[in-house]
Parts: structure tokens; C-alpha cells; sequence
């Protein structure tokens, strides 16, 4: 079909004030569509725009000229010029990102997520999932159900989008035969009870003559069931199922305009709620009830999940973002380890071991991932070993987080189970996390209670203790001036120890080689150590390379605040590398040792250390002496 | 069970809060159109009984319509906000105008206007009132989207916004400009602005107007700067805008609207998209995209 005609909503200008009556009762329904690379998904968006009078004059007159030039479909209109919205995509005529389209009916406003179909795009179709209740799942009726169709069926499942549509597309092609549709959705079927999916609506269409789209089509009289968009106007949404469960709302921010008024604002999650309800704050679990529902339009007598409220309470418990406020019988669990599914987002692979920031809810926390678990090949779901998550990666893992947090499984409710991991460094988005359970329920570590504590040892001695952390190239100087200041603090009476790479890899780090991750373990196991030694009141002194930023900030988080003290031997690579005492740096340059930090593996010099030593103005008894001074301070 | 329009007013609210938890120094980008007003609006429920917590800035260009101006003041009285007006001293001083400097008008006035107003303040985020309906490269736009040292957006390294999570960390310098209303369509602005009965622009509801035709365009005589050919007399039209922004360069349609519903009626009808009007966007495709690209909101 070529010509498309511009349409108006002229029947609904009637009546205006009967059309803003209805139209202010409309609800929401944010889907998506997923499907291979020709599946025909531009072309199905582009019909639900145009059949819904979202399509303008201007806008369809440009398109047809654009579909002449530019176009792919033999100079009939091309709907992906109109939804491809950045430069090089048009350029290129590739779908690089999630696009929003919007469009609306009498019954309900719509919002569609449009991705891209490649393999190399599992991110944005994830993100365009994460928020949507509907996922129309386009199969051409030639192709039948290619791996395309599996991974995005699977990831669909995966992020918990519960309404699922199979659209067996391009049925013109075919003479709208029961027989080759009947054959496409009953091995779907098969299919989508592997991954778990139990229901699913498959619909035969033709996006390109609109059959069974808006309504149902003569041409498939033997197709008893509703058109895509009667599905869409009338599937039960996510939001009525959040509203049976038990009143959940996590806190964004603490209104406080003066001293009289302190309130809790924040979205509701799940339930709902009335004044003089009674509420646990967690993770504390202190019990207290709702006072108010504050509203700019004054009090509101009740509150329910989706909406954003602001309300007080009854007494001055203690409660700032990131906490939850909650019903007093609820389903939420607080843990600092969980298992979780992971989706690695980012170019830069998953570093086991590092930390990065974790954000659920509100909350940013400081979070590690250990190994993964296994890896899922989207396409056969098999699980297979890894050691990391690289970009569009999706598998197992284990994270742990700084502090308890209250949460919900992913399953149960995906605003309390997702979770995003941010790069300390970069503050890039590098992956998405679902709970699937708490591994160790925060209620149960319980630290053994001492008398003598750390305070005590520390005074014993009559000292602070203190990490002095050296950091600079392989043959900077670390080694000899942390001798130096060792040294002299002993003459001064001080307890000191000095941990250094040969006494601990020799022992405690005897299993660790020079991988990126390896090197992240040593650090973080040296930090564990000084940790401690810190707990027993020592002055301790590290010399290590440590050229990461991150693990350097990492090892720093772990010592109390103020105890850590980064101290930057600044030698310049020239002259570290001249000076060679171990040979190092020959060996390096030959190619004979691999991942030789300054040749072959990156230093990230500190922004802001404690104190920086430049080598080449100042000798080894100054040098001793600006760390001391420091170290001593109170 | 909640409705489109209050589901949208919801994560507003809760885009808006975020932004005030976690940015150092946020402003409201306010430009005195029906957008502005609304998320102005959404501002005062989301941080009530508090005034919103951040000053309103208008990054003025010296020719808007002067109802705009108008209302602007009366508004910012109301909310007993701070209003900060910022006028490139640059542009000003060169008396860049849009019957001579063509682009360079927006772009110094506007994109520039708004680099510098950022930086001066140090303001972190910014509110826009942008909408993904709009046009095709803010349809790819994040709710928050990161720009960095020098204002620029890159459209291909945006950080992806999974359920409700916004990513707001950001090294010294970078900035955020964050759009509450990326998922509003024109027509839920104005069932909203009519149900809430949010005051705006009269310049947006019809009424017999001196008009004069360029390049296609009908432009409304709004002062004596607009320069007349010989003999030239203003005509007058009955005329309303769909969308303002500096007066010459606003393209009035004939109309009769007078009231919302009557708006709401001829928007349901029109033939046009919202943008068509503005002379802005009439440059070859991916001028926004580009316009985006240089630090333009």
C-alpha cells in the first residue's frame, strides 16, 4: 500500500467537553516491540502512529519525499525515516537507540519503547523493557522464529514484562494462511514454555496493509481473537497487581521549609495507605504511624502505589533517603549480599573484586561483585564459565553491598529488586542488576562485642593508628623511604609494621598472579590486613604500585575515616626506569614481562592525595620526615 | 488505579526530587511557555509545603513577546521564587537581532546565553521543559542527559535509564540538563494546564492581532522594531501562537480559539506539528540534533 492518507480526529472534535471528560480518565500502557532486523517493527509503529492520527500533514508530506530519496522499502513509505531521529542513523539507515513514541487511543495513552533489533543492542532493549507492562514480539511468517526472536524473548521474560504478544507479521506474503500461522505460534509456544513464559496472545497481521492492527481484518476469518491494538487497550496493567501488596515507600528526600514541618517524600511502590496507618522505617525498624498525607491541593484522606505523596509522622523517628518507609507487616527483607542476575551494560568489562557504586531506589551505596557465578548464552540457554561480564553480557554473580539495605525480590517488585552499578571513576551506568535472593540476611552477622576495642589498643600504645599508603612506579622509592619513616618512628617509640609487595605475595597473596584482577585482589586483601592492624592500633606503612584510582579508593573506604593517608611518590617514568635496581624495566621493554605498569599497563596518578613526594627535589630523610609530621598530626 | 496524566504528574515529581537530593546547585530553566508553566507547576506540588528549592532562570534574548515578559514577573512574584534574567552581554553588545543575524540570533542569544548563565552560577542541573514528542532527536534523549566540560551533548555515548534508577554523579565542571516532561505529549500539557487551570501566555488563545507576513510567515507587530517595507501597514488578523519564542521568528496561526477546549479542539484537528511555527526549525533535518550537540537545551 502506498498511499497514506492524512487523518484527523475529526469525530472527536464534536463534543469537546465530552472528549476532555473521557480523555482525563484514559489510563497508561508503556510496551514495547522487539523483533530481527526486518521483521517489519518500524512499519508496525508507523501504522499504530498513522492509524492514531499521531502522523502530521507536514510530517507525512516529508516522509513521502524522504521514502522516495532515502527510503528502503522501493520508494513506498519507509516509517523508519521517521522514527530514526539522529543523524547517523539516518545516514547509515541503522536504529542505533531506544526511541520513545507516543500515541493514544479513546481507552488509553500509549507509550512505545522502539529498539533496535541487532545482537549488539541487548542494552537498550533491556532499558526499553525495564519499564514496560507489554512486549509485542514481531516474527516474520516466512522466517518463522529466528534466534532474534528467542533472545528477545528471553530478555522480555527476563526483566519481567508479563503481557507478552506474538505478532506473526507479513501474513499478505503468505495469503493470510491459517496453516503456515498456526505452525509460527504453536513452536513459539514450545519455545516460550522453556523460558517460563506460560501465556502469550499471537496475533497474524500485516503491518504494511494494517490487518488485524487496529481492527479485527476480513481477511482472516478464521482468526477469532482480538487485534493488536484491542489487546493493547484492554491487558491488565503491572501497575493494578503493585497495588494489592502491603504499603511500601522508599524516601527520596526530607522536607524540612522550618522547624515545624518534617516531611517524607517519595513515590509509593507497592499498596496503598491512610492517615494513622501504622508504619516500620527500615532498615531500622522502628514502628511509628502516618500523621498526614500532605498535598499542594491540601491533606488527602488516601494514597496509593504510582503515586508521588509527602507525609509526616506520628513521632521523630529517625529517617532520611534511602530508607523505606513501609507497612508494619510487609514483605521486605534487609541484606547485605544478595544473588543476583546482571546485565553489563558498558564497553569496559565487569572487574570482580572492585568497587563501584550501587544505586536501588534512592540509595547509593558502595558495592562489589564477586566472580560470576556463570554466564547465560541468551541463544541456547546454556550457562557457561566466566571470569567477567563483557558489554550486552548477561549472567550470575554475587554482590555485596557496604550496608544493609531493605529490598524485594526482582520478582515480587522490580523498583525494590533493580539495581544499577555506576564506575567510580567514570560515573558511566556500567550495569543493571535483578535480586533474586539475599544471601546472607544482614539480621544475622552479629560482630563479637569486645571489651578491649580498637580505641583501647591504640591508647595502650599511646599512639593513632594510622595507614600511611605509598603509591607510585615500579623503582619510584616507595620501598626505601617506607624503610626510612619505619625507622624513625620506631626511635620514636612507635608501633609500626610496614606491608610491602615481597611479604605479601610470598605469603597471604602467594595464589595471586598480575592480572587486572588479580592485582584488584592483592589490593584488596592488603587493605583487609591493614584494616585490622588498624583495629589492633598500629601505625602501618604500605608500599605498593597500586595504579588504579578505584582500588586505591577502594582500600581507603575500607580504614576509617581519616586514618587513610595517600601518599604519591611522584617520580617520573625516565627516571625510575634509569634508576631499574630489580631489572624490571629491562625485562619489560623486551616483552618478557607482561603487564609492567608505566610500559604495557596504565598508573593513574591520585588527584588529591594526602601528600605528594616529588623525588626529584626533595631526598629520603625530608621525604621520611613530610610523612611523619603528617602521620602524627591528631 | 492512576490515570496517564496522573502517572506522568507522578514521575515528574519524582524526576524533579531527585534532582534536588542529589545536585549540588539545580535551576529551572524557565522560558515563560506552556511547558514552563507546567513544570513549574509540578515544581511547587513536588516540593509543597517548601518553595521549590532553586532559583528560575530565563535566558532572555531581549525579544520576546511582551506578554511574556509580563507574565514572567507576575509569575515568579507568585511563587516567591528567585528569578534570575541572564542576557548575553556579547550579543547585546553587538546588537545581534533576528532580522539581521539570521542563526546566529539563537545561537548567540540562546545557546551561548545559556553556557554562560550556567557557568556563571555554577548551577549543576538544569529543569527543562523538553518533550520527546517534540522532534526526532529528543525522542533518543535521556531524562537525564549528561553534558560535559564544555556543554556538549554526545547523543551516542548517552547512560542507559533503566525503570526509575537516574544515574546524577558527574565530575567537577560536567553538567545535567534534566527533562521532567520527556514523556508528555503537547496534548497532555494542555489537558493538564486546563485541569489544573495553570495560568498562561494570553498570546496562546486568539484575538485580533497587528500582523505582517515573512517568509511564509504570519509575525505579529509586537513593538516598533520590526522593520517595515515602504509603505507597509501591519494588518490585523485574528491570530494565536501554538508555541513562543522571540517574536519575530514565531509564526502566528489564524484562529478562533479562545479558551482551552477550543485549543485542545483545533490541536486534535491540525494538519501541522507543533514545531512547524518556528523558524528555527525550518533549517535542513538534524539542525536540533546539532543545535543539541552545542550546548542548546
Amino acid at each position: 500500500m502506498t498511499g497514506y492518507i492524512y487523518k484527523t480526529d475529526a469525530s472527536n472534535s464534536q463534543d469537546i467537553e465530552a472528549y476532555l471528560q473521557a480523555h482525563q480518565h484514559k489510563s497508561l500502557l508503556r510496551f514495547i516491540t522487539c523483533g530481527s532486523v526486518d521483521d517489519g517493527k518500524s512499519t508496525l509503529i508507523g501504522r499504530l502512529l498513522y492509524e492514531s492520527k499521531m502522523i502530521f500533514e507536514d510530517q507525512l508530506e516529508q516522509l513521502s519525499a524522504d521514502s522516495k530519496t532515502k527510503g528502503t522499502q522501493n520508494g513506498n513509505i519507509d516509517f523508519a525515516l521517521l522514527l530514526d531521529g539522529l543523524a547517523a542513523e539516518r545516514e547509515q539507515g541503522i536504529t542505533i537507540d531506544v526511541a520513545y513514541r507516543f500515541f493514544s487511543t479513546d481507552k488509553r495513552k500509549f507509550i512505545v519503547a522502539d529498539t533496535p533489533g541487532h545482537e549488539q543492542y541487548t542494552r537498550n532493549m533491556v532499558t526499553g523493557a525495564s519499564t514496560a507492562d507489554l512486549a509485542v514480539i514481531l516474527v516474520d511468517v516466512c522466517k518463522g522464529v529466528l534466534t532474534q526472536t528467542r533472545r528477545h524473548s528471553y530478555l522480555v521474560k527476563l526483566v519481567g514484562v508479563k503481557n507478552i504478544v506474538l505478532a506473526v507479521n507479513k501474513m499478505d506474503l503468505v495469503d493470510y494462511d491459517q496453516e503456515a500461522f498456526e505452525k509460527i505460534s504453536s513452536g513459539y509456544r514450545a519455545f516460550a514454555k522453556e523460558i517460563g513464559i506460560e501465556e502469550f496472545s499471537a496475533v497474524p497481521i500485516s503491518a504494511t496493509n494494517g490487518e488485524n492492527i487496529t481492527k479485527c481484518s476480513e481477511k482472516t476469518s478464521w482468526y477469532s481473537g482480538p487485534s493488536i491494538l484491542e489487546i493493547l487497550e484492554n491487558v491488565n496493567l503491572e501497575q493494578s497487581k503493585a497495588q494489592e501488596d502491603a504499603f511500601c515507600m522508599p524516601v527520596q528526600w526530607v522536607n524540612r521549609p522550618n522547624s515545624d514541618f518534617r516531611g517524607f517524600a517519595g513515590k509509593i511502590v507497592s499498596g496503598s495507605l491512610v492517615p494513622g496507618d501504622k508504619v516500620s522505617i527500615l532498615p531500622s525498624g522502628k514502628i511509628t504511624a502516618v500523621s498526614k498525607i500532605v498535598s499542594f491541593e491540601g491533606p488527602k484522606n488516601k494514597a496509593f502505589s504510582g503515586q508521588s505523596v509527602t507525609l509526616t509522622l506520628k513521632d521523630q523517628v529517625d529517617c532520611s533517603r534511602g530508607q523505606m518507609i513501609t507497612a508494619a507487616e510487609n514483605f521486605l527483607q534487609v541484606a547485605d549480599q544478595f544473588e543476583t542476575t546482571m546485565i553489563w551494560l558498558d564497553e569496559e568489562a565487569l572487574m570482580p573484586g572492585r568497587s563501584y557504586y550501587l544505586k536501588i531506589g534512592p540509595q547509593l551505596v558502595t558495592a562489589v561483585v564477586s566472580e560470576p557465578k556463570y554466564e547465560i548464552n541468551v541463544n541456547s540457554l546454556e550457562h557457561i564459565a566466566a571470569k567477567t561480564f563483557k558489554l550486552n553480557s548477561i549472567g550470575v554473580a554475587t554482590v555485596t553491598v557496604d550496608r544493609a539495605v531493605p529490598f524485594a525480590p526482582y520478582h515480587k517488585n522490580r523498583e525494590l529488586g533493580g539495581f544499577i552499578l555506576i564506575d567510580q571513576v567514570t560515573n558511566s551506568t556500567v550495569g543493571a542488576g535483578l535480586i533474586k535472593f539475599a544471601l546472607r540476611r544482614s539480621q544475622n552477622i552479629h560482630w563479637q562485642e569486645l571489651d578491649v576495642d580498637r580505641e583501647n589498643r591504640a591508647k595502650i600504645k599511646n599512639q593513632k593508628p594510622r595507614v600511611a599508603w605509598l603509591t607510585g612506579l615500579s623503582g619510584s622509592g616507595k620501598t626505601t623511604i617506607a624503610n626510612a619513616v619505619e625507622k624513625k618512628l620506631a626511635n620514636m617509640g612507635r608501633h609500626t609494621f610496614f606491608l610491602d609487595g615481597d611479604n605479601m605475595r610470598h605469603g597471604l597473596n602467594k595464589d595471586l598472579g598480575f592480572t587486572d584482577a588479580d592485582r584488584i585482589e592483592n589490593i584488596r586483601r592488603v587493605g583487609e590486613v591493614a584494616k585490622l592492624m588498624t583495629d589492633a592500633g598500629l601505625i602501618v606503612i604500605a608500599a605498593f604500585i597500586s595504579p588504579f584510582r578505584a582500588e586505591r579508593r577502594m582500600v581507603r573506604e575500607m580504614i576509617k575515616p581519616g586514618e587513610f593517608i595517600e601518599v604519591f611518590i611522584d617520580t617520573p617514568l625516565s627516571i625510575a626506569e634509569a634508576r631499574d635496581v630489580k631489572g624490571l624495566y629491562a625485562k619489560a621493554r623486551s616483552g618478557e614481562l607482561k603487564n609492567f605498569t608505566g610500559i604495557d599497563s596504565p598508573y593513574e596518578k591520585p588527584h588529591c592525595p594526602e601528600i605528594r613526594i616529588d623525588t626529584t627535589r626533595i631526598d629520603i630523610e625530608e621525604a621520611a620526615e613530610k610523612i611523619i609530621k603528617i602521620l602524627l598530626k591528631t | 488505579m492512576l490515570t496517564h496524566l496522573e502517572r506522568l504528574e507522578s514521575e515528574a515529581i519524582h524526576i524533579m526530587r531527585e534532582v534536588v537530593a542529589e545536585a549540588n546547585k539545580p535551576v529551572m530553566l524557565y522560558s515563560v511557555g506552556k511547558d514552563s508553566a507546567v513544570m513549574l507547576h509540578l515544581a511547587k506540588k513536588a516540593f509543597y509545603p517548601e518553595v521549590p528549592p532553586f532559583p528560575l532562570l530565563h535566558v532572555d534574548t531581549n525579544w520576546k513577546f511582551r506578554d511574556m515578559y509580563k507574565l514572567r514577573n507576575e509569575v515568579a512574584n507568585d511563587a516567591a521564587m528567585d528569578l534570575i534574567v541572564y542576557q548575553n552581554p556579547e550579543a547585546k553588545e553587538k546588537n545581534i537581532n533576528p532580522f539581521e543575524h539570521g542563526a546566529l540570533h539563537t545561537h548567540m542569544w540562546k545557546t551561548e546565553g545559556l553556557k554562560q548563565a550556567l557557568d556563571l552560577y555554577k548551577f549543576d542541573v538544569a529543569f527543562g521543559g523538553a518533550r520527546r514528542d517534540e522532534e526526532k532527536s529528543r525522542a533518543k534523549e535521556r531524562v537525564f542527559s549528561f553534558r560535559n566540560k564544555q556543554h556538549r551533548w554526545d547523543p551516542k555515548s548517552q547512560r542507559p535509564e533503566l525503570w526509575s534508577l537516574y544515574n546524577a554523579l558527574k565530575s567537577k565542571g560536567e553538567s545535567i540538563r534534566v527533562f521532567p516532561l520527556s514523556n508528555w505529549t503537547e496534548l497532555d500539557i494542555w489537558q493538564y494546564i486546563y485541569l489544573e487551570g495553570i495560568k498562561i501566555v494570553p498570546l496562546y488563545f486568539s484575538a485580533y492581532r497587528p500582523t505582517v507576513e515573512r517568509d511564509g510567515l504570519i509575525i505579529m507587530v509586537d513593538d516598533d522594531r520590526i522593520p517595515l517595507m515602504k509603505n507597509e501597514k501591519p494588518i490585523f488578523r485574528t491570530i494565536r501562537f501554538r508555541t513562543l519564542g522571540c517574536y519575530p521568528l514565531t509564526g502566528a496561526l489564524v484562529s478562533k480559539a479562545k479558551n482551552i477546549p477550543e485549543v485542545i479542539k483545533e490541536t486534535l484537528l491540525t494538519a501541522s506539528s507543533e514545531r512547524q511555527g518556528r523558524a528555527i526549525d525550518l533549517d535542513p533535518a538534524g539542525s536540533m540534533e546539532m543545535k543539541k550537540q552545542q550546548g542548546y537545551f
